[in-house]
């Protein structure tokens, strides 16, 4: 699903660069679950966001699902974006002026689905994660659980291949984040790609693969059958 | 879509926008107001004299025989012949003529000699009459009819006695001072240079100057007697009104008058000379349009700053739009949308603040310098600037659109 090879990243102009990614090699297969793990400023979210086509990189190559993302435009990295690609962040990124339901219905309006349609879909994915009786809510009348929630079926009201998730858990205390690794690995049951960068043990301990940045490159990675 | 989503957006930031909502809305309103307030004093100008088809004067410019016989501002340079007066006023064509008599002055304002049908035929603005707010015509030579103006500023009321100084100083030496004229009619106000008129009879301004020019001693006061015994008819007036039984004769008499034999003549037709005067000034219409779009600008450019800022803060809210796959172009399109719904209601604040500052100052503006405001202010001139405005904002905003772009990214 995933494939990159040599990638190198830098920060800043010319005679002041910052090498932060120094030729990630690594392939992900379709439907895995996999943890990304380093110490802060390793590169882990230069590496997701990457993953996500929301930033470029200098050298190498990407493929996603065959396809070359090497050189895309704006706009067709958009649509990729919108199509193959759901995020989740640590901070929620949610409107703060849309309620729960037009915030998870959101990105279906940049694939033209109808207003109804939309209503639909996001009210069955707010169900799917428990908050049904939460759709009317603003933003700021949800707890950091809740959103997060909300941020997951935004995530995935477009159906997508693959789920980033750029420590979804690092503003949630250990309850919540078991709940919503629950709802994680839910979602991985249901076929997804998902790729979590995370500092907490137990959430690398509950998935499939484990990948070790340091330094801007690939210190190590794990495979193990999934515990569930 | 875009639109709620931009609406939505802005009710989120209801102070900055609020505050930009209003800078727009005060400098649209300055705008508007110039622009009306020029066009309502153009149609108020061209139309100070209406109804009255022809002017005839002695041969000079023609924004010279209209500033002297319509404004009263300057000097006529030749009189016209009491028998020329009386020779044009028989020809067939003729409905009727008002004579013209300047050259006499009280404390600075303009005396005009005429006759009682001016009161009846001289019409301004949209063919509106002359109206007594107190008083009536003149009947005796030595009455006076006072424009709204000059009774004012001078606090003269029916019955007054007033002395009329020959030449147009407010402190001319040589005053008529012992031929006092009586205030018999005061006028509402009109707006136009009537205002500031005194209106007497020609017979009124022939006695005080037949006095002078034959010897009669000044020094006596005229008895009605002696008045009977002296022939006030006036052997000059300075320009006569033509109203035309047909406008179709219009050319034609003002052809003749040019052609008139005995005496060099011209007659303009009043419309006409007017629009050329205001053609003439206009620069200061041009310096208004300049200072309004000098504001507008400002204006313009301080939203376009508020949401250079607001970017700034709004990095997060971009960036999410980005994340679910909005396109860059969207996002323009979002900030594009949002200046123009800035835009738009700063123009419905200012076309409210104007309305209702017509509204307010309509009744001051009408009974204190004649001057009526008109709630209509739309004109095709009004609606383009907007538009032009509208566009502006398209192209100011485009300097946020293209910097949401950059900072897109977190
Ligand atoms: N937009 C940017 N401009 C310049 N340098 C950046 C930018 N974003 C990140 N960096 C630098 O790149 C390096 C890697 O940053 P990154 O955010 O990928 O680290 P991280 O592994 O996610 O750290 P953390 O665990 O704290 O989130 C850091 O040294 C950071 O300073
Ligand atoms: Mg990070």
């Amino acid at each position: 699903m995933i494939q990159l090879s040599n990638l190198h990243k830098y920060y800043g102009d010319k005679n002041r660069q910052l090498h932060v990614l120094k030729g990630i090699d690594v392939t992900i297969e379709e439907g895995e679950l996999t943890a990304i793990m380093g110490s802060s400023g390793s590169g882990k979210s230069t590496l997701l966001n990457i993953l996500g086509i929301l930033d470029h990189f200098d050298e190498g190559r990407y493929l996603l699902d065959q396809q070359e993302i090497t050189k895309l435009t704006e706009k067709q990295a958009a649509y990729f974006r919108n199509k193959f690609i759901g995020f989740v962040f640590q901070s929620f990124n949610l409107l703060s002026f849309k309620n729960a339901t037009e915030n998870v219905a959101l990105p279906l309006y940049y694939q033209k689905v109808g207003r109804r349609e939309r209503n639909k879909k996001a009210a069955e994915l707010l169900e799917m994660v428990g908050l049904g009786d939460r759709a009317e809510h603003m933003p700021n009348q949800l707890s950091g659980g809740q959103k997060q929630r909300v941020a997951i079926a935004r995530a995935l009201v477009t159906n997508p291949r693959v789920i980033l998730a750029d420590e979804p858990t690092g503003a949630l205390d250990s309850k919540t984040t078991q709940e919503i690794m629950q709802l994680f690995k839910e979602v991985h049951g249901q076929g997804k790609t998902i790729v979590i960068v995370t500092h907490e043990k137990e959430i690398a301990d509950a998935c499939e693969r484990l990948i070790v940045l340091r330094d801007g490159q690939i210190a190590n990675t794990t495979s193990k059958v999934s515990p569930l | 879509m875009l639109l709620k989503l931009a609406s939505r957006s802005l009710l989120s930031r209801k102070v900055n926008v609020g505050l930009t909502v209003f800078s727009i809305s005060i400098s649209i309103f300055i705008m508007l107001a110039i622009g009306h307030v020029k066009n309502e004093a153009k149609a108020s100008f061209t139309s100070v004299v209406s109804g009255v088809d022809l002017i005839v004067g002695a041969r000079t410019g023609q924004i010279n025989l209209l500033l002297y016989s319509i404004f009263r501002i300057g000097q006529p340079t030749n009189n016209i012949s009491w028998e020329s007066y009386q020779a044009l006023s028989a020809r067939k064509e003729v409905a009727w003529t008002i004579p013209i008599s300047l050259g006499d002055s009280h404390k600075g304002f303009r005396v005009l000699g005429t006759s009682s049908r001016y009161f009846s035929h001289f019409k301004y603005g949209n063919k509106r009459e002359l109206v007594f707010s107190n008083g009536e015509q003149f009947n005796r030579p030595f009455d006076v009819v006072l424009g709204a103006d000059v009774a004012r500023s001078l606090q003269y009321s029916l019955g007054d006695k007033i002395t009329l100084s020959h030449g147009v100083a407010s402190t001319s030496f040589s005053e008529h001072a012992n031929n006092p004229f009586t205030v018999v009619g005061i006028l509402k106000p009109t707006g136009t240079s009537v205002d500031q008129t005194l209106h007497v009879p020609l017979e009124g301004i022939e006695a005080i100057h037949s006095g002078w020019q034959s010897g009669v001693n000044l020094s006596q006061k005229l008895s009605s007697n002696d008045l009977d015994k002296v022939n006030l008819t006036p052997k000059t007036i300075t320009a006569f009104m033509v109203g035309l039984k047909s406008k179709m004769a219009t050319f034609t008499f003002q052809r003749q008058v040019n052609q008139f034999q005995p005496e060099a003549l011209m007659a303009i037709l009043p419309g006409v000379s007017l629009a050329e005067l205001w053609r003439m000034m206009g620069v200061i219409e041009g310096i208004l349009l300049f200072i309004s779009s000098l504001v507008l600008l400002a204006a313009l450019i301080g939203m376009s700053t508020m949401m250079l800022t607001a970017i700034r803060e709004r990095r997060k809210e971009f960036f999410v739009l980005r994340v679910i796959g909005a396109s860059p172009w969207f996002i323009m399109c979002l900030i594009q949308a949002e200046a123009i719904l800035i835009t738009l209601l700063g123009m419905c604040v200012a076309i409210l603040l104007l309305w209702t500052g017509i509204l307010f100052s309509q009744d001051l503006l009408a009974s204190h310098f004649g001057f009526f405001l008109s709630l209509n202010i739309f004109n095709r001139e009004m609606l383009m600037s907007l538009a032009l405005v509208l566009v502006i904002v398209l192209f100011v905003s485009c300097i946020p659109a293209i910097s949401s772009t950059r900072h897109a990214q977190l």
